[in-house]
């Protein structure tokens, strides 16, 4: 197997809140807490989870809009979480993103021409003005947007072809790897479905690999190859595709699973309701970070916390009860 | 309740069309041009009208049949408003209908300057105070000391330190008024930087000084423009309350401070001498708040409703 | 005899682009405990149908038509001060967003008591016991310590179970939830869905859901209603409208969804795509609404308006080429 294109080895972001009058009593809050994977060139890996599980933080750190407080992330071969300015940015042509809202995730004041061209000017791409200009109506043609929408402002156009916009100004960079944080959960299904298909038309064509951060389980087991589950800035369980909806190991991922309602009136099935909610990644749980929430929970849950262990083949789970004898 | 405005004859057999309903509010006219304008933004298009009849006022001046504004004529003191002297005269025998108008032109340039250069510097100094994060708490406890101190006291300050002059009238009201640009402008920074869309320029590999110019300055000119109108309005009434007290515009030059100061001990008798010139004070301060407020409901109201 | 009838509702808005037609002409009924969810895409006029059943919308740039019968009074002709006696009383309604719906400077327990001193008349000691007997009802821990609690010291989860608790405190006969659980997370959506089905089944009242998560439908409806671009297309019975959808535009949304375990069974395909946009309200409409995007729109589609029609049993859409009768899926 070759090199992995992206890889992430215990990541961490602990982001400081300052408390009292002078900032003195300083609190963190462990957004992402010791992450590891890896992503292949040209594969979905997913990474999924509950709002203030670390995801999007994840991508962020990625993506190096800060710089991260433990760990290394690793583009094809050489670190970037620690990469000097002027490296840097060269290695962010290879990484682009795409992110949630349509509406704030494109600066209202540009015309589309002049957003799609800002990467490519940026990475010296083009080679002529008729080149950049070319590059631009092949981009517009790309994600099927009509060609003389480039002379518009943002606004002028809905939350599906905003979309399609922040999604031509990704591939503007000619990347390997796109981060999307939640690119399609703010459109509304019809839609959703047209940036999905366009996604994964993309991903073939370009031979793309795609980190997709996303809440929506159904979603994303259309769209992956992979899937990371997140839980207070953990990973809990990853897994290929396949096992992770056929035969999910950890007690959060199966809760999870069994949580979503299924658009089938009548399905026979049993949602396991977890009790509570999500503790707060100021104080995490000591131990096992599910265990307030894990029906299954026992002593050594509370104490110890497990570690992540391929459970079989490529599925890694980080449960105690996983690691016992099975029946 | 069934019935429908398309004629039956033409309808397909058996074809089931929805029941026509009625109109339930008058039709909407869409306007353009100047109408329009008025229409969507009454308050832009009066506070403009009323600023820019008072603008050319204040340019054509020496042609609107005024007289030399501080000739004296012993003579004819404190005439009331006639048709030689539209607003009378004052202690001293000027035409004070030439002085106000002529007033007219330091409060405009006194109001605009402080508005031009209150908010470039403040500008300037909230962006450095929006991104590099060192020199952000020395500026904006800087900006707290500046605001503690009232701004008139400030200026009455500063003008003691100087000569009275015009320039100098200017340059003691925007220092007093900087911090509230200054702040204004580190906030707008601090929420755009927090834009999905400046981080996406980032991972685009803008430099920072593009995302400055690019991305964050275009987005902060709106609420600043409706920031500089309240500046400018509220410099025109400061610059009007420093030659009123004496501490402002020197007496040889017309203003609306000094003509009401000068006609202060007769106003019980000869009200015309300070009704004039308070009246366009008034008039012109209204005009700057109506075009500011206009303007901040016209340009981006999210951003701008935040003021 | 139906609890709310609503007959060809307009609800039109006065905005500087034109009149927007937001709701326009549409018919629906609820019967006494029955559970009727309203699903379609944002800006199809399913949130200002439940806007205007309890006559919230501003006076002008709005104006409600039509007749909304409630228990045989038509909501549109009462008083604003008969309207104030039966909002909270025997119409409730559920927000999305409970941090805003609740009021952040009072405490849990006065905003349940308002509504009970208000409408019930109890005095402020039975107001209290009740109080927290609903927040027991709600399933919320500790009631008795929570009541004096304020909203931004509980969670998500339970901030929108005081706002079920606040709803149902004066045993309404009808409660509208509008996108009840989609601020929530999955696991939390499922704790307040189950809920939601307890309480149906404990307290009785008739519920309008609105919704654009099919899987809440299925999970919790009894009877459906599409609507799009301020029409109604199609309604019919929950298992009925999932198994043969008949309007091309409930078709298209049913393919857009992917289903948990499609990878698993390999029915995993393309998504269906519904393609265009939604049309822009402020304009007249000719003709079937959903033309513009329908694979089967012809010159018919184009120039008439379809009516609803039945097209099975307790099944109407509005589609001149939807098959009737019995259909195979």
């Amino acid at each position: 197997m070759s090199a992995p294109l992206l890889q992430v080895n215990d990541l961490k972001k602990h982001f400081p809140i300052n408390k009292g009058l002078f900032g003195r009593q300083t609190e963190f809050v462990y957004a992402v807490d010791g992450v590891s994977f890896e992503i292949a060139r040209g594969e979905t890996l997913s990474l999924v989870g509950e709002s203030g599980c670390g995801k999007s933080t994840v991508g962020r750190a990625i993506l190096r809009l800060f710089d991260v407080t433990a760990g290394q992330v690793i583009l094809d071969g050489q670190r970037i979480d620690d990469a000097h300015p002027s490296t840097m940015r060269q290695m962010r042509r290879r990484v682009q993103v795409v992110f949630q809202d349509p509406f704030s995730s494109l600066n209202p004041r540009m015309r589309v021409r002049d957003i799609l061209a800002e990467p490519i000017r940026n990475f010296g791409l083009a080679k002529s003005a008729e080149d950049l200009e070319v590059r631009v109506t092949a981009l517009m043609d790309t994600v099927r947007l009509p060609r003389e929408a480039l002379n518009r402002r943002p606004h002028e156009f809905s939350g599906g072809q905003r979309q399609r916009i922040g999604i031509a100004r990704a591939l503007a960079a000619e990347p390997e790897l796109i981060v999307c944080d939640e690119a399609v959960s703010a459109l509304d299904v019809s839609v959703k479905a047209q940036i999905v298909n366009l996604l994964q038309d993309l991903q073939r064509e370009f031979g793309l690999a795609l980190l997709f951060i996303s809440h929506d389980l159904a979603i994303v087991e259309h769209m992956t190859h992979r899937v990371a589950v997140m839980y207070l800035g953990k990973i809990v369980e990853v897994a290929p595709r396949r096992e992770i909806f056929a035969a999910p190991r950890h007690p959060y991922t199966k809760a999870l699973l069994s949580a979503v309602p299924l658009p089938e009136p009548g399905a026979r099935r049993s949602p396991i309701i977890l009790r509570g909610d999500v503790p707060s990644p100021i104080n995490p749980p000591s131990g096992c970070r599910f265990h307030t929430r894990c029906p299954f929970a026992f002593d050594r849950c509370r104490t110890e916390e497990p570690a992540l262990r391929s459970a079989e083949g490529d599925q890694w789970v980080a449960c105690h009860l996983d690691a016992l004898p099975q029946d | 309740m069934t019935d429908t405005t398309v004629n039956p004859q033409s309808l397909p057999a058996g074809l089931v069309v929805a029941p026509q309903l009625p109109e339930i509010l008058r039709p909407v006219t869409i306007r353009r041009g100047f109408v329009g304008l008025l229409r969507g933004h009454p308050t832009v298009a009066i506070g403009g009208a009323l600023l820019l009849t008072l603008v050319l006022i204040a340019i054509f001046a020496p042609h609107l049949g005024t007289v030399d504004p501080t000739a004296l004529a012993p003579a004819k003191r404190t005439r009331a408003p006639s048709a030689d002297f539209w607003f009378g005269t004052d202690v001293l025998g000027r035409d004070i209908y030439s002085r106000v108008l002529f007033g007219a032109r330091v409060s405009l340039t006194v109001g605009l300057s402080v508005a031009i250069f209150a908010s470039v510097i403040g500008l300037a100094i909230g962006m450095v105070s929006g991104f590099v994060r060192w020199a952000d708490g020395i500026l904006m406890r800087f900006m707290d000391g500046l605001m503690s101190i009232p701004p008139i006291l400030l200026a009455i300050a500063l003008m003691a330190l100087t000569r009275g002059s015009v320039g100098n009238v200017i340059l003691a009201i925007t220092i007093a008024e900087i911090p509230r640009v200054s702040r204004l402008v580190r906030s707008v920074v601090l929420s755009l930087r927090e834009q999905p869309y400046v981080d996406a320029a980032v991972a685009c590999g803008t430099r920072t000084p593009m995302i400055i110019l690019r991305h964050i300055l275009p987005n902060t000119l709106a609420p600043m423009l409706v920031q500089a109108t309240y500046i400018c309005a509220s410099a025109m009434i400061t610059e009007a309350i420093l030659s009123f007290i004496g501490a402002g515009t020197p007496p040889t030059i017309p203003s609306w401070g000094n003509i009401m100061a000068e006609g202060r001990a007769l106003w019980q008798v000869k009200p015309y001498i300070v009704f004039f010139p308070a009246a366009f004070l008034s008039v012109t301060v209204l005009a700057v708040n109506l075009l500011g407020d206009g303007l901040r409901d016209a340009l981006d109201p999210r951003m701008a409703k935040s003021l | 005899m139906a609890l709310l009838e609503v007959e060809n509702l307009q609800t039109h808005f006065r905005t500087p682009g034109g009149i927007n037609r937001a709701v326009d002409g549409v018919s629906f009924h609820v019967n006494e405990g029955e559970t009727l969810a309203i699903v379609g895409e944002s800006g199809c006029g399913k949130s200002v149908t439940s806007m205007s059943l309890m006559r919230l919308i501003p006076e002008p740039p709005g104006r409600i038509a039509g007749a909304i019968r409630f228990a045989g009074r038509d909501l549109l002709q009462l008083s604003d001060r008969e309207m104030r006696a039966i909002r909270g009383n025997d119409i409730s309604m559920i927000f999305q967003e409970p941090m805003t719906s609740l009021n952040p400077v009072l405490t849990v327990g006065r905003q349940i008591r308002e509504t009970l001193m208000i409408h019930q008349g109890l005095d402020k000691a039975a107001a209290e016991a009740h109080a927290i007997e609903m927040l027991t009802l709600v399933g919320i821990p500790e009631p008795k310590r929570r009541v004096r609690e304020y909203p931004h010291q509980l969670s998500g989860g339970m901030r929108q179970r005081v706002m079920i608790a606040i709803a149902l405190a004066c045993n309404p006969k009808l409660l509208i939830a509008d996108e009840p659980t989609t601020a929530l997370d999955v696991t939390i959506q499922a704790q307040i869905l189950k809920l939601m089905l307890d309480l149906k089944r404990r307290v009785g009242a008739a519920i309008i859901l609105i919704t654009h998560d099919l899987g809440v439908v299925a999970e919790i409806a009894e009877r459906v209603m599409v609507m799009y671009a301020g029409r109604k297309v199609e309604e019919a019975p929950v298992a009925e409208l999932f198994r043969s959808p008949r309007h091309p535009y409930t078709q298209g949304l049913l393919g857009a969804v992917p289903k948990l375990g499609s990878s698993l069974t390999g029915t995993a395909t393309r998504l269906a795509e519904i393609p265009g946009q939604v049309p822009d309200l402020r304009k007249p409409i000719i003709g079937c609404v959903f033309a513009g995007r329908c694979a089967l729109a012809t010159d018919l589609c184009r120039q008439y308006a379809p009516g609803l029609e039945e097209k099975g049993p307790r099944h109407i859409a509005a589609c001149h080429y939807a098959a009737k009768g019995a259909v195979a899926a």
